[in-house]
């Protein structure tokens, strides 16, 4: 049974006011260039020797979960964008997931596909966000910009689907928003192509780099029980050697039928992390192949479900059909009404298993929604990990920890 | 000494002291376009064509910027500490031969070993000291980190100054074992004699080993990328001069660049043969004939001048590259490094130095045992301290959830 550790800054701060300690209280952040947002960290230090960090969360709260319940259900899915800015559609999917097996909606295999794709996709984006400030928090700050070259093609992506770069809103609750448009494979072909390649090229600046092998092996190590017990989850997980990985444990959206491997590290350090990631992308890389394959050979489809209950009729029946009038009226106006229950749904996000509790008292607006973000919980073995380092190791432990802080606060 | 000697050696300060915060201007430039380079980015191209207006706009900007003196700080030393630190960083550059201009018009005394009749107008001063002072001024300037990080009443500021101290105090004296196998090998402390010296064989052949050193430490010791922990922006927000704004800010970032332009021409000076480069005593003589005494002073000095420059700027070049491509340093290991690699190598160089003039007649031969020996030890060193890289340490796993119940 390992004995978790998570203290809070008062358990810091107070007996340094009081006066009874030898040792310097550093306030680190919330804003500070390298704590990713606004998270604040109250260290105790001895020199520069990390005795005790102190996560400090809520800085950034939105209260997006609250907000949640006096909207629609298709109203609300919106604010699930602004939850973990750097994978959107992850937060879009879990959450129409959620609702999905509430009201138990058949989601049709091109959906489905496109729906992988975008989230493989979103991986990597998000990835490489992770990367470039991974690699700039350790000062290495041309890969932040060669990561951010990559980043803007994914992106582009998206607009191109969706309209937006960043808050796409374009999973929907029964499908998606809209159908893909004609040059959305090839361009998704393109950067399939490119991708292996450019990750080379990070890894041939960083992998085999001295000075980055010092500063990440070894560093910010658990072990897999500590891990599992402070409930870290992703690449952080993985990289302690536990293979958990939830498109494999608990698969959704069809993640059973491609053929994709989990990697999986040794020491749990910042090194191994990083690994993982790395190897992450190209699985993505992997899962997008197949994904662009089987979209091909399906062709053209149904871009939402064929309930008219849960997704709106296209706009062409509208004009003719009563009663898709009448859908369309009621679904915008109203909302629909999942029956009375409670439906919890967890998908691997880039930062780990994101989970949506979704309870509904029988009304068009849900009765409260959780969501289980992999990024606070990762924060919580901050200390177990960062205690006795330096703080030089503490920032890229953050990073390789890699929070998003709108996710931390919701 | 004259009037007239007394008024020459003002203008020559002054015009060097010009000179100096313009290269730093432009180096902050040649340094942004040349990262954006490295980076598939542009860089700042709006102001003046090519950008060439925008250290102007940044020192304009900093002028009006409020001056803010922190309520707790200590007043009159977080006002001097930035004095502290440009004051160093400019009068290094009194002994460093920028090029070889006889103002009698006598383009051979440059080429002769004795400084007295040289009357250089490309040096301020060439005293017989010259290396000691170099090392000497480049010393001080930690004081002015040191106290601005501890002035200004900030956490981060303080560790700053800490970090400082401990860093350049260790870089010190692999700096220093680095220097004094030159100045063994050429037997001076003059920088002109240095100069006069390398000649025959640039001095880092002779001092490969000391070169590497050199660099190395005199990165540390002006604290650039990779070793610039001092002020790392992702540990300590901004390190000594996190508290600083307006042109107290300024004063800082430019004894920045103005050290490294200035180790940079320390680098030439000692192992690329300053400003001399090979035909250029040729091209005296060669002028001479053509155009007179007079022409061909000015000739050799301009060439001389702009041999220097372009060596000057291959140095900077290197920093910039080094800065687009390498994570930072760890602070333990970066004591380390000083402590336990360069230190012991720096004396281990200062030994084989000793022995092999005093064994082998011939320099140019020893020169060359000695480059051997560098390299040498050079591979030896870096073979021991090599970080392993972790081989295996990821594996793939398609089958999750099988292993997940068999309690892996």
């Amino acid at each position: 049974m390992t004995i978790l550790e998570v203290p809070t800054p008062h358990d810091i701060t107070e007996p340094a006011l009081a006066g009874t300690t030898e040792t310097m209280v550093l306030n680190m952040g919330p804003h500070h260039p390298s704590t990713h947002g606004v998270l604040r960290l109250v260290l105790e230090l001895d020199g520069e020797i990390v005795i005790s960090a102190a996560p400090d969360v809520g800085f950034l709260h939105t209260g997006i979960e609250k907000n949640m319940e006096s909207k629609t259900y298709q109203k609300a899915l919106v604010m699930t964008d602004r939850m973990d800015y750097l994978a959107p559609l992850s937060n879009n999917l879990c959450y129409a997931l959620a609702v999905e097996k509430l009201m138990q909606v058949e989601i049709p295999e091109r959906v489905q596909v496109i729906r992988v794709l975008l989230v493989e996709l979103q991986r990597i984006s998000s990835h490489l966000v992770w990367l470039g400030t991974h690699a700039l928090d350790l000062a290495a700050m041309s890969v932040f910009l060669y990561a951010m070259r990559e980043r803007e093609q994914i992106l582009d992506i998206f607009e191109l689907v969706s309209g937006a770069r960043m808050m796409t809103s374009y999973i929907r609750i029964g499908g998606l928003a809209y159908d893909i448009t004609a040059d959305f494979l090839p361009t998704v072909d393109a950067l399939v192509e490119v991708m292996p390649s450019r990750i080379d090229e990070y890894e041939d600046l960083l992998t085999g780099n001295p000075i980055w092998l010092e500063r990440t092996v070894g560093v910010g190590a658990i072990d897999g029980t500590s891990a599992v017990a402070y409930g870290l989850t992703g690449a952080n997980l993985r990289a302690t050697g536990v293979p958990y990985d939830v498109r494999k444990a608990q698969p959704y959206s069809g993640y059973e039928t491609y053929e994709f491997q989990v990697p999986i590290g040794k020491n749990g350090d910042i090194y191994d992390r990083y690994r993982v990631r790395m190897a992450e992308m190209r699985q993505s890389v992997l899962i997008c192949r197949q994904a662009v394959e089987r979209l091909r050979a399906i062709g053209p489809g149904p871009y939402v479900t064929p309930d008219r209950k849960v997704a709106p009729p296209p706009k062409s029946e509208i004009t003719h059909s009563m009663e898709s009038l009448i859908h369309h009226f009621k679904l915008w106006t109203e909302g629909f009404k999942p029956p009375v229950g409670d439906a919890y749904v967890s998908i691997e996000s880039p930062r780990g298993s994101l989970g949506c509790y979704v309870v509904s008292d029988g009304g068009p607006k849900p009765w409260r929604v959780h969501f289980r973000s992999p990024s606070l919980i990762n924060l919580q073995g901050l200390h177990h990990m960062a205690k006795g380092r330096l703080v030089a190791d503490l920032v890229a432990l953050i990073a390789s920890l890699d929070p998003v802080l709108g996710e931390v606060d919701r | 000494m004259n009037w007239l000697g007394l008024l020459i050696i003002i203008i020559q300060s002054f015009v060097i002291a010009l000179a100096v915060t313009t290269a730093f201007a432009y180096l902050t430039l040649f340094e942004r376009r040349l990262l954006a380079r490295f980076q598939n980015r542009v860089g700042p191209n709006r102001a003046g064509p090519n950008g060439f207006l925008q250290p102007v706009a940044d020192a304009v900007k900093l002028f009006f910027k409020e001056d803010i003196v922190p309520s707790a700080a200590d007043k009159a030393v977080y006002l001097l500490a930035p004095a502290i630190a440009v004051i160093p960083a400019i009068i290094i550059w009194a002994v460093i031969p920028f090029g070889c201009l006889n103002i009698d018009w006598n383009y051979q005394a440059c080429f002769a070993e004795s400084s007295s009749g040289v009357n250089n107008i490309l040096q301020i001063a060439d005293i017989n000291v010259g290396v000691l002072y170099l090392l000497a001024i480049t010393s001080i300037g930690v004081y002015g980190i040191t106290l601005a990080g501890w002035a200004s009443n900030n956490k981060y500021s303080m560790m700053g100054g800490i970090r400082s101290t401990a860093q350049l105090i260790s870089y010190e004296l692999a700096l220093g074992t680095a220097v004094l196998a030159v100045v063994m090998t050429f037997s001076t402390l003059s920088t002109h004699e240095l100069v006069y010296h390398q000649g025959v064989l640039w001095g880092i052949v002779p001092q490969f080993l000391a070169f590497v050193i050199f660099m190395i430490a005199s990165t540390a010791e002006v604290v650039r990328a990779p070793f610039d922990l001092v002020e790392a922006e992702q540990e300590l927000v901004g390190g000594y001069n996190t508290e600083y704004g307006s042109m107290k800010f300024a004063l800082f970032f430019m004894t920045e660049y103005i050290k490294l332009i200035a180790v940079s021409a320390m680098a030439v000076t000692f192992f690329f043969g300053g400003w001399r480069f090979p035909g250029l005593e040729m091209l005296g003589a060669g002028m001479e004939e053509l155009a007179g005494p007079v022409v061909a002073s000015i000739a050799v000095g301009l060439a001389s001048l702009g041999s220097f420059l372009l060596k000057l700027v291959g140095f900077l070049f290197l920093s910039v590259w080094i800065r687009a491509s390498w994570p930072r340093i760890r602070y333990d290991r970066l004591m380390d490094l000083g402590w336990k690699w360069l230190l012991p190598l720096g004396l281990i160089n200062l030994a084989a130095t000793a022995v092999a003039f005093v064994l082998i007649e011939s320099f140019v031969l020893a020169s060359f045992m000695l480059l051997a020996f560098s390299l040498l030890s050079l591979a030896i060193a870096a073979g021991i301290n090599r970080v392993p890289k972790p081989i295996d340490n990821v594996t793939y796993v398609s089958d999750v959830r099988s292993r997940a119940e068999t309690g892996q």
